[in-house]
């Protein structure tokens, strides 16, 4: 009976070790824009092949890919928020900010578009939500992102620069939701709830025949989303895999991907969804 | 609902044409779950047996705290897990982070509660003389627990089945330790919970039904055992 027990207890370890056992991978935390549009799992397999090694992608919002990165659980992130990806370098948390593709933020909203905020900027858009949503809750709504992701960012700051604060914004009344979803859930929370949302280019393009929204608003300086790449300072966190994180960073700035990033999308929705921009920021 | 029925015929069409990423995480997910259920039971059934059999000042507290356990969401533990063991954490120089071992790990605390709370119950109708005349004829403790453990058997047996149940389905604890990396730590759960979220309904039912179906195979076979 006891040899019975200790075999079992024996193969169940092996087999699970054996689930285990694997070459290190480069793990990558990346926002979620990047990752619902499909663009790194059209990158993915080019780089494993090229550099022969596994990719490990975390599709997770800004927020937590910066706490990954803070941790040393990951050894690159991936992310679009200017201000934070500073900060975390000025932290000593990552080795230097590389942006390597952009796109436009967009408002988008039921096509009967009833706040009636078509063609205008984005901060005097946001204000005229503001108003007629305390007006009318139930017709009216708009879906945040409410998680701290680099769209959820973008997002206040609009609000900052329409004068709001944007503690003001979420008591304000029920047509301010706040999902707490990546890009992709929310969008289609939105179009299920009628509402407005704030989102970028390439995952609404990505999403289009599953929402039944239209952009509305989308000129305006504010509304440029870069995409940055960093790598995780191996100052702080020894075991990071800086020179295969550098590996991913000459990949994304290189001039073949950088061809490949300003292609994608367009045989499937007519337009690229994002745009290359090797190692500059862009200009407007 | 029309979804539903897609959903349905994709998850025969999933089945039948052995499609390889489904197999791949079909087979993850028993491995990691059946892992955790098994390594989880050899310690909670002799340790719920102990318990039960035995008096002392806490026990009345300890059982309750353990059935106040079952209610443990999954991604709490998935939390308490990766703080553990993420690199900041006190164990993150093993490196478990993101893989299935730290899976097992966190679905095996996820279903001790179940498995310790649930033994204890199904022994409560084991009378206890059957334990003293064991020991009286000179039974040893590992031969008492498994005297005891068989004589409940139907019930103990139920216990693992629902603390399988447990595993197999839950998705917070997966997805928080794991990370859902595609051909290392993806299970059926955190896949249906991308698909949904990339909008892929049919994808997310027939997985879900897969699921289901695994489940059901699963339970014929400890029905078994509980025939015995």
């Amino acid at each position: 009976m006891g040899v019975v027990a200790l075999t079992v207890v024996a193969v169940t370890a092996i087999v699970s070790l054996s689930i285990t056992a694997r070459a290190p991978s480069l793990k990558v935390a990346t926002t979620s824009s990047l990752y619902d549009t499909g663009l790194w799992e059209y990158l993915e397999p080019r780089f494993e092949e090229r550099y022969g090694v596994k990719l490990d992608i975390l599709c997770v919002s800004t927020g937590i890919a910066l706490e990954y990165g803070k941790r040393g659980d990951v050894d690159v992130i991936v992310i679009h928020d200017k201000a934070r990806e500073e900060q975390f370098i000025a932290e000593g948390y990552g080795v230097d900010r590389i942006p390597f593709a952009y796109n436009y933020f967009l408002i988008v909203g039921p096509p009967d578009d009833p706040a009636g905020i078509k063609g205008l900027g984005p901060e005097e858009a946001f204000k005229k939500l503001m108003e007629e949503g305390l007006g009318n809750p139930r017709e009216i709504k708009f879906v945040s992102r409410g998680d701290e992701s680099g769209t959820h960012a973008k997002e206040k700051a609009i609000w900052e620069a329409a004068d709001f604060d944007y503690e003001t914004i979420r008591k304000a009344g029920d047509w301010y939701a706040e999902g707490g979803r990546g890009m992709g859930p929310t969008l289609l929370m939105a179009s299920e709830m009628n509402a407005y949302t704030l989102t970028d280019m390439g995952t609404f393009l990505a999403y289009k025949g599953k929402l039944d929204l239209v952009p509305l608003v989308g000129e305006g300086r504010i509304l440029l989303n870069v995409y940055s790449v960093i790598a995780v300072n191996p100052e702080k966190h020894p075991h990071t895999r800086i020179e295969m994180a550098n590996n991913l960073i000459d990949f994304l700035t290189s001039s073949e991907t950088q061809k490949l990033i300003g292609a994608y999308g367009v045989g499937d929705y007519g337009m690229p969804l994002f745009m290359p921009c090797a190692g500059a920021e862009p200009e407007q | 609902m029309s979804e539903i029925w897609e959903g349905l015929i994709k998850a025969v069409y999933l089945i039948v044409s052995l499609d390889p990423e489904v197999l791949e995480i079909a087979g993850r997910s028993l491995r990691i779950s059946g892992t955790a259920c098994l390594l989880a039971s050899l310690v909670c059934l002799p340790l719920g047996a102990l318990i039960h059999f035995h008096q002392f000042p806490v026990k009345r507290v300890l059982i309750n705290v353990i059935q106040a356990l079952f209610s443990l969401p999954s991604v709490i533990i998935g939390l308490f897990i990766f703080v553990l063991f993420s690199r900041a954490g006190p164990l993150g120089e093993l490196g478990i982070l993101f893989t299935p071992t730290a899976m097992i790990i966190g679905q095996m605390v996820l279903i001790t509660p179940i498995l310790l709370g649930l033994t204890i119950s199904a022994l409560s109708g084991v009378a206890k003389e059957i334990v003293d005349t064991a020991t009286s004829l000179g039974a040893s403790g590992f031969q008492i627990t498994l005297l005891v453990l068989g004589e409940a058997r139907y019930a103990v047996v139920a216990a693992v089945i629902m603390a399988f149940g447990r595993a197999i389905s839950e998705v917070g604890c997966a997805l928080m330790v794991g990370g859902n990396f595609k051909g290392f730590t993806r299970v059926m759960t955190t896949a249906i919970s991308l698909e949904t979220s990339k909008g892929e309904l049919e994808l997310s039912l027939a997985l879900g039904i897969i699921l289901l179906f695994l489940a059901l195979i699963v339970n014929i076979a400890l029905h078994r055992l509980q025939q015995r």
